[in-house]
């Protein structure tokens, strides 16, 4: 885990390539004596590379591939979801003026087809789609990701009208089945993240936004655990904008105290407040940029792990490896269960912390 | 779509989808559980205080309660102690007046006997006097007709009444 921490903490300097060399390394630092030595056995017929299996695994894709199967004359078919692909197309300098084509990913049968939508062909090449004409694409495609998230907010309406319909219905009695397990929860945040972060007077109005941070967090975790589950909430877009809304509420909602000592350090001296006001305004980024990392980096982590482990199976396809090492992975699923609602609270608890932080009033 | 350079589609539905749950879940469901799990708590406070007044009270009333058991045991005392007091007076009372009575009753009676006997006695000295006069009487009318007799009569009762 902290190997991709450190990994993942100079984005900007990241290429694809340079990233798939660092997980290569990753793996082969975590694993190098078994890879080594199993490299003979691989170099014949079909080689299983666990470094593309995981690297495809943790990254995003047009369509949700379920399983392949092998048909009579040995050739591979792969069946996955369709889903729907969402491009903004523009020329060069003409943002403005551009055109949105929506199709099917199974449009591309896997990359064999380019898909033509009036001017503007396209072709999908190693999960990425280009305009063959060199045109600039915004993709709001819905991929397993969005779809992964889409089926979460559903999960989530489902339980939550449930139990507040429970609530409407029953009353204010005792809580019973779905709402025995939300409310200790629910209770929990209140009283525990939020009302000592935040303070009595101010939390209630920030309550609502750490409740949905912290199940919409876990209930992705979770639900990135499955089988064939996307890896969402190990995706840094998906962790930078719920940390972009921790920035905005904390920022917005700050009060004038908290823009003072931001900008004119009380009871500093006047040559070290101008050393002070970078960094004071560089934390105002890094405290969110810690929350996108931290989820980000737990979660990919958790998924490397397992995924390197099971790789082991199919890189030695000895029998007695997979006896040793299925409960291990079994032992570090439960623990990414552990690490789901974990992470889930952290990345609550530090909001709230935030939060709480830019709302203090003056008490020197 | 790389790992670690976001994406502007996932960045946009992620924005989208979470500000979809977050104003619909505070609407429909945050609200109402909020509310009602609040509404129980105050429910049970006022509950818990309601409890600890009513307890207050019963303590209040058992204490009114040994207040007046114990005022109820003094006066019974005292009434008891009254009552047996007056039985007692009235017990002296009566003795002292059935004393009286009965030594009045004694000495009325004693006064009664001792005039009865004074009669008896006065009656028994008139009787013995008739008696001796009669027996003078006779003796004298059988002794007059002997006058040795007489003088020796008359010496003995002249002895007789200086004895006297």
């Amino acid at each position: 885990m902290i190997e991709t921490e450190n990994l993942m903490k100079h984005p900007k300097n990241m290429k694809h390539k340079c990233l798939k060399t660092n997980i290569l390394l990753l793996v082969f630092f975590l694993f190098s004596p078994l890879l080594l030595s199993a490299s003979d056995s691989d170099s014949s017929s079909e080689a299983f590379n666990p470094t593309d299996m995981i690297v495809h695994h943790i990254k995003d894709d047009y369509g949700w591939h379920l399983f392949d199967y092998h048909g009579e004359g040995g050739e591979e078919h792969s069946v996955s979801i369709s889903l729907p692909i969402i491009l903004y197309t523009y020329e060069e300098g003409n943002l403005g003026n551009g055109s949105l084509d929506v199709f099917m990913s199974n449009d591309f049968h896997h990359g064999e087809h380019d898909v033509e939508k009036g001017d503007n062909t396209y072709r999908l090449d190693h999960g990425h789609i280009t305009e063959l004409g060199g045109k600039h694409i915004l993709d709001f495609s819905v991929t397993k990701n969005v779809a992964s998230m889409m089926v979460s907010v559903v999960l989530l309406f489902l339980i939550f009208f449930s139990v507040a319909g429970a609530y409407k219905k029953r009353g204010a009695v005792e809580p019973k089945g779905l709402q025995s397990v939300l409310e200790p929860i629910i209770l929990f945040i209140r009283d525990d993240i939020a009302i000592p972060n935040i303070g009595e007077k101010k939390y209630a109005k920030f309550l609502p936004f750490l409740i949905t941070l912290f199940f919409f967090i876990w209930i992705n975790n979770l639900l990135g655990l499955l089988p064939t589950g996307a890896n969402l909430s190990g995706n840094i877009a998906f962790t930078m904008t719920l940390a972009i809304f921790t920035l905005l509420i904390t920022n917005i909602s700050g009060t004038k105290n908290y823009w003072s000592h931001l900008f004119w350090t009380p009871g500093v001296p006047l040559p070290l407040r101008l050393i002070v006001l970078p960094v004071e305004l560089l934390g105002i980024f890094t405290k969110p940029f810690a929350l996108t990392v931290r989820l980000f980096a737990n979660i990919t982590a958790g998924h490397i792990i397992v995924l390197s482990l099971i790789s082991f199976i199919f890189v030695f396809k000895q029998m007695f490896v997979g006896v040793i090492v299925g409960p291990v992975v079994i032992a570090m699923t439960m623990f990414e269960l552990f690490v789901a609602i974990f992470q889930a609270y952290i990345f609550t608890l530090l909001s709230a912390l935030f939060i709480g932080l830019a709302l203090e009033d003056d008490h020197h | 779509m790389d790992i670690v350079t976001p994406g502007i589609g996932l960045i946009f539905w992620t924005a989208l989808l979470f500000a979809l749950v977050l104003v619909v879940l505070r609407k429909f469901a945050y609200n109402p559980i909020l509310q009602t799990v609040k509404a129980r708590e105050d429910s049970i406070r006022e509950a818990l205080s309601s409890s600890s007044k009513a307890k207050d009270e019963v303590e209040v009333l058992k204490k009114e309660i040994e207040e007046m058991k114990q005022t109820a045991r003094a006066e019974r005392e005292i009434i008891l102690k009254e009552a047996k007091d007056s039985a007692s007076k009235i017990m002296t009372e009566s003795q002292d007046s059935a004393r009286k009575e009965y030594e009045r009753i004694v000495a009325s009676a004693q006064e009664d006997i001792r005039n009865e006997k004074k009669a008896a006695l006065a009656e028994v000295k008139n009787q013995v006097a008739k008696f001796s006069v009669e027996i003078a009487e006779k003796l004298l009318r059988k002794e007059l007709s002997d006058e040795d007799y007489q003088k020796k009569l008359i010496n003995e009762l002249l002895d007789e009444t200086k004895l006297n």
